[in-house]
């Protein structure tokens, strides 16, 4: 089992994550936080980008993070192709519930505030 | 007899014919993938629950209000500071464990074990960050089902009624101490793997074995934690 797990092991070591790669996401993950806390502690509370507008803008940056964490220190991005496909495609029913249940819920305020 | 094998019997060598794994991933690591994808549904299960909860109340507690303290050093004021640094060592951590594994792939085993012992450092500086979150929360009077008093709870809202801040507010910290509760074990329980396969390598396990690929796995649980905190990071602290 060594053996083999040595051979898949240097298979994929063509390209995968090299030092100056690690720190190039490293702060690439960090420059988005320090956006995300502009956004929170200058740009909301003087008005420059309503919370309504911010909202999104923190859900498209968390979503860059969650890339860049997945494809570069989790490695998928380096994975074969199937692989990808069979953890990418469930999350599917991820989204599936975030529909349901954010529809559902706007209609739930009349249910649990009648006043 | 004809020598020659007629065509159904030739032994197929494309990826998906068998005896090899197609995804040309060790067995293990495949294994804890599919762990990690059941565990975001978990995850996702609860932020969503959260989150139809939130979008169904009229008023919730503003998070720049409740979270604005840095415990031990200032008490109101900096909203969003003391999360900024547990998110900052999260990220830093997720780091130090990438280049444990990149040190595992060129066999350096005393640069793994430092790595390793800076990425179980990270881990409990956020559990010890965390545990002050908590403290001073339930200092305040959050806990799972109590709240502070309404006169309290009237500084965090901008609208509504004393009844319907008291009920927002439980349903708040309820979800806040469940969410970063199961976050924060899972923060626990990954140090403590982090522990076991640093003695690994110390005790020249993988070496032995010719591959580094336990810290692979456990470096890929270990930026699942990081992945969750990020989410759990927005959807508390800054929607």
């Amino acid at each position: 089992m060594s053996a083999e797990s040595h051979e898949v092991h240097h298979d994929g070591e063509h390209e995968t994550m090299t030092k100056g790669r690690i720190w190039k996401v490293f702060f690439i993950l960090l420059g988005i936080t320090i956006i995300e806390f502009i956004i929170a502690l200058v740009c909301v509370p003087r008005n420059i980008l309503p919370i309504q507008y911010a909202n999104p803008v923190y859900i498209v940056l968390t979503l860059f993070k969650a890339f860049y964490i997945v494809a570069y220190f989790m490695h998928l991005k380096f994975e074969k192709l199937g692989l990808v496909l069979s953890l990418a495609i469930p999350v599917i029913f991820i989204v599936g519930l975030i529909l349901v249940l954010t529809n559902e819920s706007h209609h739930w305020v009349d249910l649990r505030f009648p006043l | 007899m004809s020598t020659t094998v007629s065509q159904i019997d030739e032994v197929k060598t494309s990826p998906w014919s068998g005896g090899r794994s197609p995804f040309n991933v060790e067995y293990g690591k495949i294994m804890m993938w599919f762990f990690l994808l059941s565990d975001a549904f978990t995850f996702s299960s609860l932020l969503i629950a959260y989150g139809s909860l939130r979008f169904s109340a009229s008023v919730w507690p503003g998070a720049d209000k409740v979270f604005q303290s840095v415990p031990g050093l200032v008490d109101h004021g900096y909203p969003l500071v003391f999360v900024g640094i547990m998110t900052f060592i999260l990220i830093a951590s997720s780091v130090t464990m990438v280049l444990a594994v990149e040190a595992g792939h060129r066999n350096a085993k005393k640069e793994v074990v430092g790595w390793m012992i800076a990425t179980i450092i990270g881990g409990f500086m956020f559990l010890g960050c965390q545990a002050l979150e908590w403290g001073h929360l339930h200092h305040e009077g959050f806990w799972w089902g109590s709240v502070p008093p309404a006169e309290e709870l009237k500084k965090l809202f901008t609208g509504g009624s004393e009844a319907v801040q008291h009920m927002t507010s439980q349903e708040f910290a309820n979800l806040f101490f469940t969410i970063t509760g199961f976050h924060g074990f899972h923060v626990f329980t990954g140090v403590i793997i982090n522990i076991i396969i640093t003695v690994n390598v110390l005790l020249g396990t993988y070496e032995k074995r010719g591959s580094y690929l336990m810290v692979e796995k456990v470096g890929l649980y270990w930026h699942f934690v990081d992945l969750v905190w990020v989410f759990v990071f927005t959807f508390f602290y800054l929607v």
